[in-house]
C-alpha cells in the first residue's frame, strides 16, 4: 500500500502530499503522524500540499483533524501552498479550517513555525 | 408553403425583366429606409443585383420552399447583409425593408404577366409574398442574434476588464473593485486575485470596495469567502474602501465581519499591509 511519507527535520516533521488523496490514505497518514509526533516530541507539523489538486469535505476535514490532534500533543501545524482552486472548493464546501495556521510557501510555513514554537 | 411550388413564375420573370425589377426596387428603397448615410449607391446596386440573381437561380430549382438547401446562397447572402448592417447601425425594420421593399416592384410584374387571370395572379403573389416574408423574417432573426452576439462579447470583455489585480508592494496585491458585484463576477473576481496570489507570492492582498454601489448579504458572503480562501492559501486580506452606508447596511443586515480587517480607505489598508511586512518609513528631516 502506498504511505505518504514524513520527513523529520530538526524539531519539526515535513509532509509533502504528492499523491491524490483518498480516504484509506488521509488515515494511514493521521495515524503515522500522530505516532510520528508522539516517538519524536516534535513541536512543529509543516504539511505542503502544492501538488494537491482535488480536494473533498473528507480531505478538507482530515487537515483540520489533523491540526487540532497535533495541538493535543503540543505540536503546531501549518498548511503551505494550497492551490486557488483548492481553497475555493474548501471554502464552498464550508470548511474553513478555522485553527489551521497556513502559508503561501514552505519558507513562509518554517518561519512561521519557528515563530509560533 | 405554397402549393404550387412549381408552377412559380418569379424565376421567369426575374429572368426577363431583372433589370427593370432591380431600378423600380433601388428606386422603392431610395424613397423608404434608404440610408444614404450608411451605404453607397454603387455598393447597394450590386448588392441587390447580387441578390436577385441568387433568387433567380434558387427559385428555378427549388421553388418558393425556402427552408430547402437549394436556397442557402440565399440565406448566407441575407445573413451577410443582416449582420453588416446591424454592426453598421441600422434598425431591424431598415434591415427587413431590404426584402420588403422588393415587393412592390415584383408585384407589379407580377399583375402584368397575369392580366386577366385573377386565380393564377393571386396565387402567384401569394407564393411571392410568403417567400418574401419568410426572407425578411431571416433577416430580421439574423440582425437580431449578431446583435446579441455583441452584446454577450462586450460582457465577457467588461468582465474581464473590471478585475484587473494591481501589485502595490513587494508582496502586496491590491484588487481593486468597480460596479455591483453578482454572482459570476465574484467568481472571476475571486480567482483572479487567488491566482495572483499565488504568481506575486503576497503575503497580504487588499480588496477596495470604494467604487462598489451597494452591498448585499449575497455580495457580503462572496466577499467573505474570498477572504477565507485567502487565508487557506496563507495570505491576509483586508477589505478597504468601506463607506458609511455600506457599513450601516452590512451591520444591519447582520452580517459578521469580525474577523476580517476593514479599513476605511485603501491608504489605511496598505499602510496595515506593510506593517504586517514589517516594512517601516521614515520621513527625511532636513539636517540644519
Amino acid at each position: 500500500m502506498e504511505k505518504i511519507p514524513i520527513l523529520r527535520m530538526g524539531n519539526y516533521l515535513l509532509v509533502t502530499i504528492q499523491v491524490d488523496m483518498h480516504d484509506r490514505l488521509a488515515m494511514a497518514l493521521q495515524e503515522d503522524l500522530t505516532r510520528m509526533i508522539s516517538d519524536t516530541e516534535a513541536r512543529g507539523v509543516l504539511i505542503d500540499i502544492s501538488s494537491l489538486e482535488i480536494v473533498d469535505s473528507f480531505i478538507g476535514r482530515m487537515l483540520g483533524n489533523i491540526a487540532a490532534m497535533s495541538r493535543v500533543l503540543d505540536a503546531e501545524t501549518v498548511v503551505v501552498g494550497m492551490q486557488p482552486a483548492v481553497a475555493i472548493t474548501l471554502v464552498e464546501l464550508g470548511l474553513s479550517l478555522a485553527g489551521v495556521r497556513t502559508a503561501l510557501n514552505v519558507d513562509a510555513g518554517m518561519e512561521l513555525l519557528k515563530a509560533a514554537v | 408553403m405554397s402549393t404550387l411550388p412549381q408552377s412559380l413564375a418569379i424565376p421567369g420573370i426575374l429572368a426577363r425583366d431583372e433589370q427593370m425589377i432591380l431600378s423600380d426596387w433601388l428606386k422603392e428603397m431610395s424613397t423608404g429606409a434608404r440610408r444614404a448615410d450608411l451605404i453607397k449607391d454603387n455598393e447597394l446596386r450590386a448588392q441587390c443585383a447580387q441578390f436577385l440573381k441568387l433568387v433567380r437561380q434558387a427559385a428555378q430549382t427549388a421553388g418558393s420552399n425556402f427552408k430547402a438547401s437549394v436556397w442557402d446562397p440565399v440565406r448566407e447572402m441575407l445573413g451577410d447583409v443582416s449582420r453588416n448592417r446591424a454592426l453598421q447601425g441600422f434598425t431591424p425594420s431598415e434591415t427587413a425593408t431590404f426584402v420588403f421593399s422588393l415587393k412592390r416592384p415584383l408585384f407589379n410584374r407580377i399583375q402584368e404577366e397575369y392580366k386577366g387571370q385573377p386565380h393564377a395572379m393571386a396565387a402567384e403573389i401569394w407564393a411571392a409574398t410568403e417567400l418574401l416574408d419568410e426572407m425578411g423574417l431571416y433577416t430580421t432573426e439574423v440582425f437580431q442574434k449578431s446583435k446579441e452576439e455583441l452584446v454577450r462579447r462586450q460582457q465577457e470583455e467588461l468582465l474581464e476588464l473590471s478585475t484587473p489585480v494591481v501589485k502595490l508592494w513587494d508582496g502586496v496585491v491590491a484588487l481593486p473593485l468597480i460596479g455591483t458585484l453578482d454572482s459570476a463576477r465574484t467568481q472571476v473576481v475571486m480567482e483572479s486575485l487567488l491566482q495572483a496570489i499565488v504568481q506575486t507570492n503576497s503575503r497580504v492582498a487588499i480588496i477596495d470596495i470604494t467604487g462598489v454601489p451597494t452591498v448585499d448579504t449575497v455580495v457580503a458572503q462572496h466577499l467573505l469567502k474570498t477572504v477565507t480562501a485567502a487565508r487557506l492559501m496563507g495570505a491576509d486580506c483586508i477589505i478597504s474602501g468601506v463607506r458609511p452606508q455600506i457599513a450601516q447596511t452590512i451591520v444591519h443586515l447582520g452580517i459578521n465581519l469580525l474577523d476580517v480587517t476593514t479599513k476605511a480607505t485603501l491608504a489605511a489598508a496598505f499602510n496595515v499591509a506593510l506593517q504586517r511586512l514589517g516594512v517601516q518609513f521614515v520621513k527625511d528631516v532636513p539636517k540644519g
